[in-house]
């Protein structure tokens, strides 16, 4: 039997892995990557809750957070193609209109 | 054998995450991601949560992922570039979340009970946890569904308009303006 707090700090290590690419990443699309893999490491902290504590509501959340996750890539695709469209680019540097 | 297959599975899961940071090609980081999700569906195997399983698989790794690669494809993305801004970023970014990974292991791993005055993982669920039936705890998709169209019917609900309002802001901004 695996402990709760293996697969918690798995789901930490996965977020932490998310942070870095968000940060660091000057990809647009590796960016949104990241956020993925951030969303993932909280879908594996809800279901460890849920077998841990023997309440389905923390399959019921990821089921939600997936909805909005694949809502949230349709939308962030679609404005990353019609940013490419006018920039030219994909490089978040390079994107700077509202930069002072 | 459940350990085994847990560790097997983590460092899999923990490679794969590490390669897309790694990689420099978005494509190559999609598909570490990919493997990264596959992973993680054996790990919710393992916790008994079948359905999420299988939607981890289908709509994670499959729809989603899919409209990735196809987006990476239509742009023809290439090889990202280093730029002098990412420089502060590498500086001090690395160190501090180096810190907060280690912080939320210790946390993990010690059960907060060295923090004074800190309420124990889960709290108030504990008492009542082991008095429901263990028939009604498996995730099976008959449980899952029946606790998603009763309990949670109205966020089911407001979820079908957040998908209808999504689906209308992805067609309006990847139009094409008419000039």
């Amino acid at each position: 039997m695996v402990p709760l707090s293996y697969y918690l700090v798995l789901g930490a290590v996965l977020f932490s892995c998310g942070v870095v690419g968000f940060l660091f990443k000057r990809n647009l699309i590796a960016i949104f990557l990241s956020i993925e893999l951030m969303l993932n490491g909280v879908n594996l902290s809800f279901v460890a809750f849920a077998a841990h504590w023997h309440r389905l509501s923390g399959q019921v959340f990821v089921f939600f957070v997936m909805v909005v996750a694949a809502a949230e890539a349709a939308v962030g695709l679609a404005i990353i193609i019609a940013v490419y469209r006018t920039r030219e680019t994909l490089n978040v540097d390079k994107v700077n209109l509202l930069k002072l | 054998m459940q350990q085994l297959l847990f560790f097997l599975f983590a460092a899999i899961c923990v490679a794969g995450a590490i390669n897309l940071l790694a990689q420099r090609h978005p494509i190559s980081s999609a598909l570490s991601l990919i493997v990264v999700m596959g992973s993680l569906a054996v790990i919710y195997l393992l916790l008994g949560a079948e359905f999420v399983a299988a939607i981890q698989l289908i709509v994670y790794a499959g729809a989603i992922m899919v409209l990735f690669v196809f987006v990476i494809m239509l742009l023809n993305a290439g090889e990202e570039e280093r730029t002098p801004g990412s420089r502060v970023a590498w500086l001090f970014g690395y160190p501090a979340v180096a810190i907060l990974a280690g912080l939320l292991t210790w946390v993990f791993l010690h059960g907060g009970r060295q923090v004074a005055g800190a309420v124990p993982l889960g709290g108030p669920l504990a008492a009542s946890a082991g008095s429901l039936e263990s028939a009604a705890d498996a995730g099976t998709a008959v449980n899952i569904g029946r606790l998603l169209f009763h309990d949670f019917l109205l966020p089911f609900e407001v979820t079908s308009v957040l998908v209808l309002i999504a689906i209308m802001g992805a067609v309006v901004l990847a139009r094409r303006g008419e000039e």
